[in-house]
């Protein structure tokens, strides 16, 4: 924790952004007493003076030093600036977490309230807001400071809002702690980062809006000045002496640059700059692309296959990580082949990189790498890349998010044989009616003008594996296509993925975690581990056949529909995690 | 003895029925499965049993006091019950160390603890789920997926609760871990005598772990028994498709009626 917080703050822009907040802190803070006496010294003879090496940015119409002025300026500009950012914060914050935990009508007020003032535009709430308060600098600063209260506190309500509806707030919910703990413990620290980062960008904002304010004539008020004032009167004296409005602009921008880098530095991470992209082209051309003979023409000509394929990703420290380490993959025409693992096994990567879809930051390296005789590892011709298109199918775990909520059912099965089949859009639709009615979706006509929210979770997946049919595929990958739903219903698109299977021909590689299922399903078993296929098995023969530790213990520690209850389960050893 | 009843109770959320007059018991020191799909009403009645949702009627009880509405014996009587999430990942607050998230659990005792017992009584749960009390003070981003799930059980423990209920607890994890976890339920019980309402949709994992099994089905409970007779001989139909639908190792799946 200690050691990321330091590093981010050596980033070059967290360097400036600190260096130009001291700047102008020490500049508030001895403006005033360093340049108080010039400032306020009126010489008449030295009146409107152009710039010079003793007057920077010239004198006024009272012969004041306008750089001495612009100095001490500084304070007040940055104050006011503080003052309204304050209590700009500390209404979102205070008003967003009230409404948060409030009973449902009252937080319905609140919140319908908060909308209505957001449509408001900005400007007019501080117009409005000055003139309950009058022309003064505390008038302005009030003014500025409430007018920004709506949108963070907008911003707090939400954030806090879906915090409240994670399992960490229901347990200390659970456990007796008040909505104000709860607030205080744990929904606070947890919005901590972006509030600040919203706080120094608010800042920025701010001090623009006072020297707007200013300029206007509705801010500050002579005697007294700030930057927007001394840019009011330097203004009117532009094409006499551009500096006395330059000087002040000058400053705002610098100190606006200031606020603004600051949030950028709050907000950055790690391992996103132009270094370590560097960095990492380096590393992957470094990367060993390992020594494996390509496989033997005379055989059958398999659908997919790798051969030493490494993947690799970025660690966000400029080195690498491998994630899939030498696997060799085979499949051949209308075969099913279960990819089976655990969590970071590689297993979705390796079925990834056969389908030639990881792009970067991925690093995928590999002996030999081909789609139905195409060659992925080079750049594909505009031909070879509609086969591969047209050829390929795939299903994931999650329909809703691989599914466009915004398109209907009907307009996203057509697009494969519209755009990679080159079909008119009759016969697209066409197609697309028939693969609903192979995956047993009633009325599919109908459901073409459905959106993918209108179906239930078997539907859309269903409909996915429809989607993957219209292409008339060679290889069909389904990625943990059931994990997200219930056995009965699972069992119901099993049946789909069979069927499909059986009309189209195609070959599946079925990816899961659950080693019974991917045995029920296919014909033959990868066991993956820490990026290494372990063993390959005969589907129907892996208590039998099983000989890697791994894959026994695997098939030991799952409880299934006869394991004896009166016993621990076996738990994999060689695990950091159990003891 | 029943150290859980729910008693016909229903839950309702705007229109929408989610619990349609359930009734249960969990007998003291036993661990009853309740098994049944997504939309069941399974989480449903998880939640109206520690207080986070109120049912539209019925009543629970959790050692033979009333868990339903407000007051203080409500309190009291709620404070018996603890809640284990599915998702360990979201289920600790991240930027509060893991021992301060057990600590803050000790409230629901409604005793007093000195800063010194609390400190020991984190050591002492931490130990119980066989994670090194020495790392007390790191955050959850320190431990695994399995870690964090027995953390939350800890959690859950540091309440003093007679009944633990566990929702999904398992099917966040990987297997291995997974075994890891149902082992450490189980001999939690043993030890201190807990009683347990485990819920979950994997029926094997419910079979293992359960001494009997509730099934659930659009919010009613469709049939209930001792584990082993349950599902040799199941009753419903439902029941019946439930365990045709569970995938056997190295048996291939049949879907003629599916």
């Amino acid at each position: 924790m200690a050691a990321s917080k330091r590093s981010r703050l050596r980033t070059p822009t967290a360097v400036v952004a600190l260096v130009g907040a001291v700047a102008l802190a020490a500049v508030a803070l001895l403006g005033p007493a360093v340049w108080g006496s010039t400032a306020d010294t009126t010489t008449v003879a030295d009146r409107m003076l152009g710039p010079s090496a003793a007057h920077p940015f010239g004198t006024d119409e009272l012969g004041r030093d306008l750089f001495a002025r612009v100095m001490v300026a500084a304070r007040l500009s940055l104050v006011l600036t503080l003052g309204a950012t304050a209590i700009t914060m500390a209404g979102g914050v205070v008003l967003g977490l009230v409404a948060s935990v409030l009973p449902r009508v009252a937080r319905r007020l609140v919140t319908g309230f908060m909308d209505i003032l957001l449509a408001f535009p900005w400007l007019l709430l501080v117009l409005f807001f000055s003139a309950i308060w009058g022309a003064s600098a505390v008038g302005a600063m009030l003014a500025i400071g409430f007018a920004g209260v709506p949108s963070i506190a907008r911003l707090v309500y939400t954030m806090s809002s879906s915090l409240s509806g994670r399992d960490f707030v229901r347990a200390a919910r659970v456990a007796g702690v008040g909505p104000l703990g709860v607030l205080g413990r744990h929904v606070l620290p947890n919005i901590r980062g972006p509030l600040l980062v919203n706080t120094a960008a608010t800042a920025s904002v701010t001090l623009l809006s006072f020297a707007g304010l200013s300029f206007l004539g509705l801010g500050v008020q002579a005697p007294d000045y700030d930057w927007g004032r001394l840019l009011r009167e330097g203004i009117a004296r532009i094409y006499l002496n551009p500096m006395a409005a330059i000087g002040p602009g000058l400053a705002i921008v610098l100190a606006g640059l200031v606020f603004t880098l600051a949030s950028e530095a709050l907000a950055s991470r790690r391992g996103h700059g132009l270094r370590t992209i560097g960095r990492l082209a380096k590393a992957a051309a470094g990367i060993p692309s390992g020594d494996v003979e390509p496989s033997a023409p005379e055989r059958a000509r398999p659908v997919a296959e790798v051969r030493g394929l490494r993947v690799a990703f970025p660690d966000g420290d400029g080195g690498l990580v491998e994630r899939v380490r030498g696997v060799d993959l085979t499949v051949a025409p209308g075969e099913t082949v279960g990819i089976v693992g655990e969590s970071g096994s590689g297993k979705s990567l390796t079925a990834m990189a056969l389908a030639g879809l990881l792009a970067p930051p991925a690093v995928v390296t590999a002996a030999a790498r081909t789609f139905d005789g195409i060659d992925l590892s080079r750049p594909l011709s505009r031909a070879d890349a509609a086969r591969v298109g047209a050829g390929l199918g795939m299903i994931f775990q999650d329909p809703l998010t691989s599914l466009n909520p915004a398109l209907t059912i009907g307009r996203q099965l057509t697009e494969v044989p519209e755009v990679h089949l080159g079909m008119s859009r009759a016969q697209a639709r066409e197609r697309a009616t028939e693969a609903l009615r192979v995956v047993s979706i009633p009325e599919p006509e109908r459901r073409l003008r459905r959106y993918p929210h209108e179906f239930s979770g078997g539907m859309r997946q269903r409909a996915m594996i429809g989607m993957a049919l219209t292409a008339s595929p060679r290889l069909l990958i389904a990625d943990e296509p059931t994990t997200a739903l219930d056995v009965t219903v699972q069992r119901q698109v099993m049946a789909v993925l069979r069927r499909a299977q059986r009309d189209s021909g195609a070959a599946i590689v079925f990816i899961s975690h659950d080693i019974a299922l991917v045995s029920a399903f296919c014909d033959r078993v990868v066991v993956m581990k820490d990026g290494l296929v372990v063993e390959e098995l005969d589907a129907g023969r892996i208590r039998q056949d099983a000989q890697h530790p791994y894959t026994r213990a695997l098939v030991a520690c799952l409880p299934d529909m006869s394991s004896d209850r009166s016993r621990p389960l076996p738990v994999i050893a060689g695990d950091g995690s159990t003891a | 003895m029943n150290a859980l009843e729910i008693d016909d109770v229903t839950v309702r959320y705007r229109r929408e029925l989610a619990v349609d007059g359930v009734s249960l018991a969990v007998p003291q020191g036993r661990t009853v499965g309740l098994v049944g799909e997504s939309g069941s009403g399974k989480s449903s009645i998880a939640n109206a049993v520690v207080g986070l949702v109120r049912p539209a009627s019925g009543d629970i009880r959790v050692g033979g006091a009333s868990v339903v509405g407000r007051g203080a014996a409500v309190t009291q009587a709620r404070r018996r019950t603890q809640l284990i999430f599915q998702d360990p990942f979201s289920a600790l607050d991240p930027l509060m160390p893991v021992g301060a998230s057990i600590a803050e659990a000790t409230r629901a005792t409604g005793r007093r603890w000195s800063r010194e017992a609390k400190a020991a009584r984190v050591r002492e749960l931490l130990g119980q789920v066989h994670i090194d009390p020495a790392r007390a003070d790191e955050l959850p981003a320190a431990f695994s997926g399995g870690q964090r799930q027995r953390i939350t059980i800890a959690r859950a423990l540091a309440g003093e609760p007679s009944v633990l209920i566990a929702d999904e607890v398992t099917s966040a994890l990987d297997v291995s871990v997974q075994g890891a976890v149902l082992n450490l339920l189980r001999e939690l019980q043993r030890d201190l005598g807990l009683s347990i309402l485990f819920i979950s949709h994997n029926l094997a994992v419910v079979r293992y772990i359960s001494d009997e099994i509730c099934v659930m089905r659009h919010g009613r409970i469709v049939e209930a028994g001792e584990t082993e007779a349950l599902l040799r001989d199941p009753a419903d139909g439902y029941t019946r498709e439930l365990l045709r639908a569970v995938p056997v190792l190295g048996r291939r799946m049949e879907f003629e009626d599916a």
